[in-house]
C-alpha cells in the first residue's frame, strides 16, 4: 500500500494462505500497523491517535445517550435531566460526551496547525490535506447539530442565530432556511432532523477517516524536516523509518494517557467549566440571553463573522457593485466560510520550496503570528457585539486571510530558507549525537 | 472567611469574559461574594447538615412561590445528598399535592405526593424552576476570565445565590406597575423578587444560628446539590481515572523509553562518528 519498500505480510501456514487468497485481511492490518514511519516525528504526530480516539469516544458515548434521549420539544431537556439523575452512570456518560467534544476540537486544531507549520499540506499531501479539511467542516455541522439536542437556551437561540446566517443569503437564503429547519422558525421539526443528522455525521466522519489514513499511508508521513523518505531501495528506507508498530503506538498511547489524565479531571472536577450556563435552562423562545456565544471551538470564525459590519468600506463596495445583492450579513457568511475556504486550499497558495516551516525564517514568524491571530479571534468571538471588538476582528479577519492569499504566496519567492538536512536519518542522529552521556548510554541494549 | 471579589471591577477592565463564553452568565455587573462551599475544589464533598437545613430553608420559604420539577422526593435519602431517613421523606412528600391527571375518572385530581414523585412546579409564574440553578447562574471569575478561580475557588452558582438573597438594601420602586426591589447581585440592581430572607425565618433543629447569611448559605448548597446530586460520585470517578492514568502513563513512559533506547543509542553513535 505504501510507497516506501517495507517487508510485507506471508501467510506460513495453510490455513492463513487460504485466507490470505480470498480475502487479504491479516496482510492489510499487517501492513497498516507496520507502516514505515519517518523516525523524527516528534511530539506533535500523536494528535491523529487522540482525534481517533475523540471519535470512538464520541460514537460510544453517544449511542449510550440516544438511549435515554427523547427528541421532543417537551421532553428533551428534561431527558437530559433523566440522565444526569437517574441513568446509572448517567451523569459520567454525558459529561464525557459534552466534555469530549471540546477535546476533539482541541486535538483538531493542534492537529490542523501542526500541519500548517510543518507544510504538511504541500504535495504530494493535498488530498490528505483536502480529507482533513472536509473531515473538520463535517465536525463542525456534527459538533452545531449536537449543541440544539439538550434544547436549552443556548442551544435554541444559538440555532436561531446560526440557521439566520443562512437566510442572510440572496435570494434562496428565506427558502434555504425554512428548508434546513423544516419549519420557519427553529422547533420540533429542527429538532428532529438535527438529531437524525447529529447520529449520522459520524460515521460519515469515520469513513473519511479511513480515506484520509490511506492517503498519507499511500504518500508516507509528513516529518518535521519535512524531508521525504529515501524510497530507492528498502536498506535506505529502514535507515529513515521504524515501523509503526510498536515504536509510535507505545509512543502515541503514553502522550495519550496524559492528555486523557488532564481530560478526567476536567470531566470530573470542572464538567461544566467549557460549557455555557444558560444551557442549563430549558429552551423558550420568548426569552433571548443577554449575549448568545457560541461554543469556544467556533468563536474564530464567529468573530469573522461579525467583523463585516456594513460601514467596512470592502462591505461597502461589494454591497455598491452588485447593487445591495450582497450586504454586511451574507458577506459575513461569505468570510466565515472564506477562513475556511483558503486554508483548504494552502497547498496551492504555499509556493515556498521548503516544506517544513522549521527552515523557514520568515515563514516562522508569519506562522506564529496567525496562531496569535487563531487566539485573538478566539477572545473576540466571545466579546459582546460592540464596535471596539468588532474592529479589532476586522483586523484579526485581515490578518487570516493575509496569511493565506499574500503571505504564503508572497514568501515563496522572497524568502531565503535554510537547508533542511539531507536525510530524515541526519536529522535524527544529529538530534541524539547533540545530547550528553549518561542515560542513553547506559540502557543501550543488545539490539543493536 | 469572605473574600470579595467584584465582578463589575473586572468587567470595567474588561476581562471578565473568558474564552469559553460563560463569562456573561451570572454576576454581570452584580456583587457575588465568594463563599466557602464546603462542596469546592475537587475533594469538596456536600455537608450533609447543611443540606438539611437547605432543604428547610427551601422547603419553608423558597417553595411557597418557586418549583423543582426534576427533583425526585425520593433522592432526598440518596447517599451524598442530605441524606434522610426513607420513612422521613415518605412523610415528608405527603406535605405537597401533586396533580395526578389519571385520578377522578381521567379528569385529574391532586393527591399527596409520594416519594416516586418529583417536587410540585411553582406557583408564581414568573418564578424560575430551581433544579438546576445553580448551575445555569454558574459565573467565571478570573483571573483574566478564564475561569481558573472557579476551579479553585468553585465561583459559580451557589455564591451567586448566596449571594442574592444576601444582597438585598430595602429600597423599592414602582415602575409600570411592578415592584422592584434592590440587590447588589442581581445584574441591572433592580429585582422583582421581594426580599425573601430576614434572620430567624426557620428555626433549626441542630441549634444552628439562622441569620440570613447562614441561611442564604444552606439554601444555596441546597440548590447546588439538587442542580448536581451526583457531584460526588462524579468527583470519585474523576478521581479514580486521574489516578488509573497517572499509573498507566508512567507505565507507557517507561515502556516507550525501554523501545527507544537501543534506537536512540544507535543513534546518538552513527551521529558522533559520521559515516561517509
Amino acid at each position: 500500500m505504501s510507497g516506501i519498500p517495507h517487508d510485507h505480510y506471508e501467510p506460513k501456514t495453510d490455513w492463513e494462505k487460504g485466507l490470505d487468497k480470498r480475502l487479504p485481511i491479516i496482510g492489510l492490518l499487517y501492513d497498516t500497523l507496520m507502516i514505515p514511519t519517518p523516525k523524527n516525528l516528534n511530539w506533535m504526530w500523536i494528535w491523529g491517535i487522540v482525534l481517533t480516539f475523540c471519535l470512538a469516544l464520541q460514537i460510544i458515548t453517544g449511542i449510550v445517550l440516544v438511549m435515554h434521549y427523547t427528541p421532543h420539544v417537551d421532553y428533551a431537556f428534561a431527558s437530559i435531566e433523566h440522565i444526569m439523575r437517574n441513568v446509572e452512570g448517567g451523569h459520567m456518560i454525558r459529561y464525557l460526551h459534552m466534555n469530549g467534544a471540546s477535546l476533539f476540537f482541541i486535538a483538531v486544531y493542534a492537529h490542523i496547525f501542526r500541519g500548517l507549520y510543518y507544510g504538511s499540506y504541500k504535495a504530494p499531501r493535498e488530498v490528505t490535506w483536502i480529507i482533513g479539511m472536509l473531515i473538520y467542516l463535517l465536525m463542525m455541522g456534527k459538533a452545531f447539530m449536537g449543541n440544539v439536542l439538550p434544547w436549552g437556551q443556548m442551544s435554541f437561540h444559538g440555532t436561531a442565530v446560526i440557521t439566520g446566517l443562512f437566510g442572510a443569503i440572496p435570494f434562496v437564503g428565506e427558502s434555504l432556511q425554512t428548508w434546513l429547519l423544516g419549519a420557519s422558525a427553529v422547533g420540533q421539526p429542527a429538532l428532529n432532523r438535527f438529531f437524525s443528522l447529529h447520529y449520522l455525521l459520524p460515521f460519515v466522519i469515520a469513513g473519511l477517516v479511513i480515506v484520509h489514513i490511506w492517503a498519507f499511508h499511500t504518500t508516507g508521513n509528513n516529518n518535521p524536516t519535512g524531508v521525504e523518505v529515501r524510497r530507492t531501495s528498502k536498506e535506505e528506507a529502514e535507515r529513515d523509518t521504524l515501523p509503526f508498530w510498536p515504536y509510535f503506538v507505545i509512543k502515541d498511547l503514553y502522550a495519550m494517557a496524559i492528555i486523557l489524565l488532564v481530560f478526567f479531571a476536567v470531566v470530573g472536577f470542572m464538567p461544566n467549566y467549557l460549557g455555557h450556563p444558560d444551557n442549563y435552562i430549558e429552551a423558550n423562545p420568548l426569552a433571548t440571553p443577554a449575549h448568545i456565544v457560541p461554543e469556544w471551538y467556533f468563536l474564530p470564525f464567529y468573530a469573522i463573522l461579525r467583523a463585516f459590519t456594513p460601514d467596512v468600506w470592502i462591505v461597502m463596495g461589494a454591497s455598491w457593485i452588485t447593487g445591495g445583492i450582497i450586504d454586511a450579513a451574507f458577506f459575513g457568511v461569505l468570510m466565515m466560510f472564506g477562513a475556511i475556504a483558503v486554508m483548504a486550499i494552502a497547498p496551492w497558495l504555499d509556493t515556498s520550496t521548503v516544506r517544513s516551516g522549521r527552515y523557514r525564517p520568515m515563514f516562522k514568524v508569519a506562522f506564529w503570528l496567525l496562531g496569535a491571530d487563531f487566539m485573538f479571534l478566539m477572545w473576540l468571538g466571545a466579546m459582546p457585539a460592540e464596535p471596539i471588538y468588532a474592529n479589532l476582528s476586522l483586523l484579526g479577519s485581515t490578518y487570516w486571510f493575509a496569511y493565506f492569499l499574500v503571505i504564503l504566496p508572497l514568501l515563496g519567492i522572497i524568502e531565503k530558507p535554510d537547508t533542511p538536512p539531507a536525510t530524515i536519518e541526519d536529522d535524527f542522529n544529529a538530534k541524539y549525537a547533540k545530547q550528553k552521556g549518561g542515560a542513553l548510554a547506559g540502557v543501550a541494549t543488545p539490539a543493536e | 472567611m469572605l473574600k470579595r471579589l467584584s465582578l463589575t471591577t473586572a468587567m470595567v477592565l474588561g476581562l471578565a469574559t473568558g474564552f469559553s463564553g460563560a463569562a456573561h452568565a451570572a454576576g454581570g455587573a452584580g456583587e457575588v461574594y465568594n463563599y466557602d462551599f464546603s462542596f469546592e475544589g475537587p475533594f469538596g464533598t456536600f455537608d450533609q447538615m447543611q443540606l438539611q437545613r437547605g432543604l428547610q430553608v427551601y422547603t419553608e420559604v423558597c417553595s411557597s412561590c418557586h418549583g423543582m420539577k426534576f427533583v425526585a422526593f425520593r433522592t432526598l435519602s440518596d447517599p451524598g445528598g442530605p441524606q434522610l431517613p426513607e420513612d422521613q421523606v415518605r412523610a415528608y412528600a405527603e406535605f405537597y399535592e401533586i396533580w395526578d391527571p389519571t385520578l377522578f375518572g381521567g379528569e385529574g385530581d391532586f393527591r399527596p405526593a409520594t416519594t416516586a414523585d418529583k417536587f410540585p412546579e411553582g406557583l408564581v409564574s414568573n418564578a424560575p424552576d430551581l433544579s438546576l440553578m445553580a448551575k445555569a447562574r454558574a459565573g467565571f471569575s478570573g483571573p483574566y476570565g478564564t475561569g481558573i478561580a472557579q476551579f479553585v475557588n468553585g465561583m459559580g452558582g451557589p455564591e451567586y445565590i448566596a449571594s442574592l438573597l444576601n444582597g438585598y438594601t430595602g429600597e423599592t420602586k414602582e415602575e409600570a406597575g411592578v415592584f422592584l426591589y434592590e440587590n447588589k447581585a442581581y445584574p441591572g440592581g433592580w429585582i422583582s423578587m421581594s426580599q425573601p430572607l430576614y434572620g430567624d425565618d426557620v428555626f433549626y433543629e441542630d441549634g444552628t444560628e439562622a441569620t440570613i447569611e447562614q441561611q442564604a448559605q444552606d439554601v444555596a448548597a441546597f440548590l447546588m446539590w439538587t442542580a448536581e446530586p451526583k457531584m460526588m460520585a462524579r468527583k470519585q470517578s474523576g478521581l479514580a481515572g486521574v489516578i488509573f492514568l497517572g499509573v498507566l502513563a508512567v507505565l507507557l513512559y517507561l515502556t516507550n523509553k525501554r523501545i527507544w533506547a537501543p534506537v536512540k543509542a544507535a543513534a546518538k553513535k552513527q551521529g558522533q562518528t559520521p559515516a561517509e
